[in-house]
Order: structure tokens, then C-alpha cells, then sequence
């Protein structure tokens, strides 16, 4: 990486050269640098609409960047260590979405982590390929997914030869890191792609001791959330491509669904963070670590809580840790973590990322101050005083492997009805059935509910998971396909 | 050449301090922080821009917070002071011959070096034998502390900035357990009169009202405060701040004060009604 380059920011400086040309727009937006909406002036302020522009000559074209846009794509690339970068301007899904459609086409299959993000569901409606899961591992205590285990990836390889990628969701919003460098060479080994989607590890690629990232594991493409850990304008994003990729086709993908009139608030903000993490990241991301670090001893030395990190390490499902992650099991002082998650909240004016069950999760950034974590840490130690209650440990199902009869996209467009739960057996499913814990799909669209799996519904409710996504929140009934689909069983 | 230190009280009212000269400014990982001396209010220390104390009104608000809950106390031995690096506290403090330990917890060591150059009359209270000051975050020093302590006192300003932390339910609590069963907390309440400020004194005493037994709120007059009017909270689990107020006691320890009087112990109490209406309704809420 060339330093002296990374200092420059083509973007942005094509903006503050037109800001002082003032130009005076006949062109879109009209709002017109804000005078025909004041409203708007007062709320982000004349700075902010005033670069607030259209596509033109001197500002290049996301569409088909030639020259700053383009040069920016290319110092994100080299900042990365990619062989090209696309800056996405509809979040991550729109990589990760990009990423399904460059490699898979209709009927292709694609080997997924079972807690795969919903955008890659979604991509498979609208390509049509077909879903290979992978059973990542639960942790027994925790009660959270892990990583993929490589003989599990290495088993779903040998039974579906004919698949053309593997995706790997790494790191997990928990922090947890698979194998990535022997999953993307056992992909490439069998001629199939890997994918990963890294929204939640931009740091990986700046920060020192922590797991690597996709593009130094050698993965063909990367979906990289610049505004999580990077600190761009929320919405804002980073496609990452490894040499081995044809970029004009991307190009063509990433174009079939991408606006034709990119905010340039969203690209100068990448433009500037890429520039930020490349000349500053390594020194701040030192800083976030031992902040997190500091945080995880003082919330274990409070008591009760576990503020879990690298002693997950196991070699297989936990590879690696990403440290910056700061989660708490929260149920040794009988509260759920989504209990926890909403005192900070309501009692203490501290809002976290989430809570689950048994977790919670604060999100650790280049933003934080020390003084902020002492808040953190103060208010869980008065959560206990004030709110524990006697530890209760949380029923986790196990695993069922799906039987995919449709495709996704076969199920989402078949004709439905709504079966009583019981009704259900031996029909393909129309919805998804995620069950918390562990936060695992029971069922997607287009799998068959089987005998095994309504009971598994009916006990797991029964001792007090949470079941979410059917149209019917307690699932009582269920949307299934219906008609001659259904039992024809032809749609995969 | 005119010179002048202006700070904004609101975004419309702006209070102005003509200056002699600047005599420091320098920026720790907390604050920036500079030193003025001028005609009116003699040598001021300025936070990021707010004046936190000038020789001529210091003795208001450090007479205040001391002497209001140590004539309440029948026997104090143990004081903590979060923030105070100033040391203004410390030297009142430092008249009650039966103390026994003053730990002064102030995160930002440039705070208190500045002070000692520069305000030698106020950082005198740091010398005190039985002073211990400590270089860390309130919360932080707080959280290990369990049935330590007789009276603490919040010293800090501003529930916006830095010392944020300090004005959450979770300090209080932490106040709460750090203090004996007939502990005592006085902390600085912010000023309830111009809009913006409103809130955050509100929610300050909404905080401490459920934390504790006994909240009760008291004012002072401090010019270089925002309109001039600074309120005090006293939490307490068991004295209450006039019922179990010792006039006598007080007045016979001969303590030398400019601002505080046993008389005037008890008028501080008695707040304008719409003060006491935005507690109330706080109380009710």
C-alpha cells in the first residue's frame, strides 16, 4: 500500500473543487444546494446539502466511474489489498447480494452457513439457485452460532460436487471466525468460489492481532460494511473482488439493481474512511481492542456476568476472535440478555447493539471514549444490584438438517395456503421459522416440515424459545405451498 | 485593546468577562483548559470554554456543598469527593477536626497541576495530611467501593461533557452502596432556569430520587453561572438535610465562611415554586 497515495481522497476533493467553482445547478437535485428547502438546510445543515450533487463530468459516475470515483475504487482497493473495489451505496446487502449473483445462476447450488443473513436468502429469490446448508455449531452455554466447521464444509463439498460457491459469514456479529484461508482452499481445490460476507470486519483489514481478513485468506469477492467498524455514513459499503473475478461482470450485477443516482455523501464518506483506516486504522483499532479488552476484565470483575473472548478459541467452530466484539452472557444474574438491553436503555440512557436470550452485545468503536465504558461497566455492575435474580439457564435445541424440496425463489412465487401446524407434515414450507436460541432457522421457503421438525417447533415453544418469522406469530398455522407444487415436488 | 472571554450560556444569551490576559491553555485526553485573569472576577480556570470557578465566586459553591451536609451528619469521618481537583472542597473540608480520610478522585491530572500553579489558595486544601488524591474515572474508583464512606461529594459541573458519567443512575448507585446505612451524597444540580438546561437538571433529580431515601434540592447565587443560579442535590438514606439540621453544633465550631450561614442552611431549602413544581412533577413521574 502506497501511502503517500492513500492520503489523497479523489472524491472528496472533486467535491470541495466544485463547491468552489459554485456552479449554479440547472441539473438535479432540486432542492438546488438546499435554498428551495430550507427545512432540510436546518436539519443537516448547508455543508451537507451543499454536496448533496448529481452525476457529472468533474464528479464521475457510479454507474460507470472513469476518473474520481474510480481512482477513489482504486485506492480502496489497494487499502484492502484487493485486486478491485466497488463502493456499494445500498449497504452490504447490496454486496452480499452482488456476490450470490456474480457466481450463482438459476439452479446452481451454493453452500451456506445455516444462519446465513437474510440478503442471501433474498439474493437466492431472485436468482433462483438453490441452498446448501451447513449446520454451524452452537455454543452449549452461550447459547450463539459459531463458525463453519471445516469437515462440515468439506462433507457438504463431497455431496454436492456440482456446487459453484461457498459463502462464509465471517466474522459472526458475535466475533466468532471460522477457518477462512482452509475453507477458501478447499473451495478453490473443487473449483467452486468462495464468498464472504465480512459486514462485520472492516477492521480486520487495518487492526494488528486480529483474524484475517477475506481478501488476505484469498477470497474471491468480500461484502465489507465500511459504516459498521469503518465509520462511513451508515448505508455506505465496500464490494471487495480477489484477482481470480471477472470485474466487468460484477460491474454488469452490481448495475441490475443499483441506483443511477448514487448520493455522493454516502461515496466521499467511504472516500474519507478509507482514507482514515489506511493512514490511522492500525493505531485506532490498537485502541479499540484494549478498550474492549479493558471492558471484558472489568464486567467479569463485577460478577455474574461473562463477558466472553479469546478462551472460545477451540481450533474447529471458534478459529479465531475478534476481539473488538464486547458481548455479555448476561443469564448468571437471571436476567436475559434482551432484559439487560432494555434497562440500559429505559433506566440508564445507554443504547447497545442487541440482546438475545442469554446476551448482549455493545458495540465497540473508533468512536468510544474510555469514560463511555466506564458507564457501561458502571451500569451493568448497578443492573445486578439492583435487577439480578436467581440464574436461570435457557433449553437450546439441537440441530435439525433441512430437506430443501423448492427453491427459494420457487417458494416464494408458488400460490400458499395456511395449514394448522399439525396439518403441516410433509408439505413445503412458504416462510422462514427462526428459533431463539440460538437464532437458527427451523425452517426456510421451500423446505419440507417434517414429523421431526413440529415437534421440535411444539417442544422448543414449550420450554420457552422464542419463535420468530411465520405470518402467524404463534404458529399455530403455517403458510405452505399449495396445489399441484406441492406435491409434485419438481421445483428444485 | 479589548479582550474579552465569552462563554454561551444558551445559544441566545452569551455572558462576557473582559480579560487581562491569558495566563494558560493547554489540552489533556478530558478537556481544554484555560486560565484568564481579569478585573471583575479576578484569576478564572475555563473547560472546554465554561468557566468553572473564579477566585471572586469560588467560595459560593465550596461553602456550599461542604458545610450544608457536614451540619447535618452528627459525625463524619470518611469524605469522597469525585472531582474537586481544584482542591476547593478539600480545604473546607479540612476544618472538621474529626475527619479522618479525604479521598479526592479526579480523572485528569492537568486539571489539578493547573491548579496548583495557578490557584494556590484553593489547591492548599489538597495538602491536608489526609488528603489522597487519585488520578482516575469516578465511576471507575466507585465501583469497588462498599459501605466506605459518610458523606460523597460530586464535585463536577457539567452533566453534558467529560464528566457525563457522573450524573447517571448508575453513579448514584454506586454512591448508594459506597456509603454507610446514614451516608450522605451532595452533588452540583446545574442551574433550571433558561429551557436547554432544563432537562438535564430534571432528570438529575428524577436519578437521585429514586436512588435514594431522602433527595432534597437546595440553591446558591453564583454569579458566573448560567443566570447567575445554581441549584445543590442532598440525597441521603437516613438525615434529613433541616429535620436533622444541628444549628448549635454548627455555630460552635466557629468556622469562618463568606456565603454559608446556619440561617442560611435553612432558607436554602425553600426554592421558587417553579423549581419546586419541576421537581415535584419529577417525583410524580
Amino acid at each position: 500500500m502506497d501511502m503517500e497515495q492513500q492520503k489523497r481522497a479523489p472524491v472528496y476533493e472533486a467535491l470541495d473543487r466544485f463547491r468552489r467553482q459554485r456552479v449554479v445547478p440547472f441539473d438535479v437535485p432540486g432542492h438546488k444546494r438546499g435554498r428551495g428547502n430550507p427545512e432540510l438546510v436546518e436539519l443537516l445543515g448547508e455543508k451537507c446539502v451543499g454536496i448533496d450533487v448529481n452525476s457529472m463530468k468533474p464528479l464521475d459516475n457510479l454507474c460507470h466511474p472513469v476518473s474520481v470515483i474510480k481512482r477513489a475504487e482504486e485506492l480502496a482497493a489497494a487499502a484492502f489489498g484487493a485486486a478491485h473495489c466497488f463502493f456499494m451505496v445500498n449497504g452490504t446487502t447490496s454486496g452480499v447480494q452482488s456476490m450470490i449473483l456474480s457466481v450463482c445462476k438459476n439452479g446452481d447450488k451454493i453452500i451456506l452457513p445455516r444462519n446465513v443473513h437474510k440478503s442471501a436468502i433474498n439474493a437466492l429469490v431472485l436468482c433462483g439457485a438453490v441452498p446448501v446448508y451447513v449446520d454451524p455449531r452452537v455454543d452449549q452455554k452461550l447459547g450463539i452460532p459459531l463458525g463453519m466447521e471445516l469437515c462440515d464444509v468439506e462433507t457438504a463439498i463431497e455431496q454436492n460436487p456440482d456446487a459453484v460457491a461457498v459463502l462464509v459469514n465471517n466474522p459472526t456479529y458475535y466475533g466468532v471466525c471460522s477457518n477462512l484461508k482452509a475453507i477458501v482452499a478447499m473451495a478453490h481445490a473443487h473449483g467452486m468460489k468462495a464468498l464472504v460476507d465480512e459486514a462485520h470486519g472492516t477492521h480486520l483489514y487495518f487492526g494488528a492481532g486480529l483474524p484475517m481478513s477475506a481478501m488476505e485468506a484469498g477470497a474471491d469477492m468480500a461484502a465489507v460494511s465500511m459504516h459498521k467498524s469503518g465509520g462511513s455514513l451508515t448505508q455506505s459499503s465496500l464490494l471487495l473482488l480477489g484477482a481470480d473475478m471477472n470485474e466487468r461482470h460484477v460491474d454488469q450485477i452490481v448495475n441490475l439493481t443499483q441506483t443511477t443516482s448514487a448520493s455522493y455523501l454516502l461515496m466521499s464518506s467511504l472516500d474519507i474512511s478509507r482514507r482514515n483506516l489506511a493512514l490511522r486504522g492500525e493505531r485506532s483499532f490498537q485502541k479499540v481492542s484494549e478498550m474492549a479488552e479493558y471492558a471484558r476484565e472489568e464486567i467479569n470483575a463485577v460478577g455474574g456476568y461473562y463477558a466472553f473472548g479469546r478462551e472460545l478459541v477451540n481450533g474447529g467452530s471458534v478459529f479465531d476472535f475478534d476481539v473488538t466484539k464486547l458481548s455479555v452472557y448476561t443469564r448468571d444474574v437471571g436476567l436475559a440478555g434482551i432484559e439487560v438491553y432494555d434497562l440500559l436503555r429505559d433506566e440508564y440512557d445507554i443504547q447497545i447493539e442487541f440482546g438475545d436470550i442469554s446476551n448482549i452485545l455493545a458495540y465497540i468503536s473508533i468512536g468510544d471514549r474510555i469514560q463511555d465504558i466506564e458507564r457501561l461497566v458502571g451500569a451493568l455492575a448497578d443492573v445486578k444490584r439492583l435487577y439480578a435474580k436467581p440464574p436461570a439457564r435457557v433449553f437450546l435445541p439441537e440441530y435439525i438438517s433441512p430437506e430443501v424440496a423448492a427453491t427459494p425463489q420457487a417458494a416464494f412465487y408458488a400460490e400458499k395456503e395456511s395449514l394448522p401446524l399439525l396439518e403441516a407434515e410433509g408439505r413445503i414450507c412458504s416462510e422462514f421459522v427462526m428459533c431463539y436460541p440460538p437464532g437458527i432457522p427451523v425452517l426456510a421457503p421451500g423446505e419440507v416440515v417434517t414429523r421431526e421438525i413440529i415437534e421440535y417447533i411444539l417442544y422448543a415453544q414449550a420450554k420457552g424459545c422464542s419463535m420468530q418469522g411465520p405470518e402467524d406469530p404463534e404458529i399455530k398455522n403455517l403458510n405452505v405451498l399449495s396445489g399441484k407444487e406441492a406435491r409434485n415436488g419438481i421445483l428444485v | 485593546m479589548e479582550f474579552w472571554f465569552n462563554e454561551m450560556h444558551t445559544q441566545n444569551v452569551q455572558m462576557s468577562i473582559r480579560v487581562e490576559r491569558q495566563l494558560f491553555s493547554g489540552e489533556s485526553d478530558f478537556q481544554r483548559i484555560d486560565v484568564f485573569d481579569s478585573p471583575e472576577f479576578g484569576r478564572f480556570l475555563a473547560s472546554d470554554g465554561s468557566v468553572i470557578f473564579s477566585e471572586k465566586d469560588e467560595f459560593t459553591y465550596d461553602e456550599m456543598i461542604v458545610h450544608v451536609p457536614m451540619a447535618v451528619h452528627p459525625c463524619v469521618r470518611r469524605v469522597l469527593v469525585i472531582g474537586g481537583g481544584d482542591g476547593g472542597v478539600a480545604r473546607e473540608l479540612s476544618h472538621y477536626s474529626e475527619i479522618e480520610a479525604i479521598d479526592v478522585v479526579e480523572p485528569d491530572k492537568l486539571f489539578v497541576d493547573v491548579c496548583r500553579q495557578f490557584f494556590p489558595d484553593n489547591a492548599c486544601g489538597l495538602d491536608d495530611s489526609r488528603v489522597t488524591v487519585t488520578y482516575q474515572d469516578g465511576l471507575r474508583f466507585l465501583r469497588a467501593k462498599q459501605d466506605e464512606y459518610d458523606l460523597i461529594i460530586n464535585d463536577s459541573t457539567d452533566p453534558l461533557g467529560h464528566t457525563a458519567g457522573l450524573f447517571t443512575k448508575e453513579f448514584y448507585g454506586s454512591c448508594f452502596k459506597a456509603l454507610h446505612d446514614d451516608g450522605i451524597m451532595v452533588y452540583q444540580h446545574g442551574s433550571p432556569f433558561y429551557d436547554e438546561d432544563e432537562a438535564p437538571c430534571r432528570a438529575m433529580h428524577k436519578k437521585a430520587y429514586r436512588s435514594f431515601p431522602i433527595s432534597r434540592v437546595y440553591q446558591a447565587h453564583i454569579p458566573t453561572c448560567p443566570a447567575g443560579y445554581w441549584l445543590f442535590g442532598f440525597a441521603s438514606k437516613k438525615y434529613h438535610p433541616l429535620g436533622d439540621f444541628n444549628k448549635k453544633r454548627w455555630e460552635e465550631r466557629g468556622i469562618k465562611t463568606w456565603y454559608y450561614t446556619a440561617n442560611l442552611h435553612v432558607g436554602a431549602f425553600m426554592l421558587p415554586k417553579y423549581v419546586e413544581e419541576l421537581l415535584e412533577e419529577e417525583e410524580n413521574r
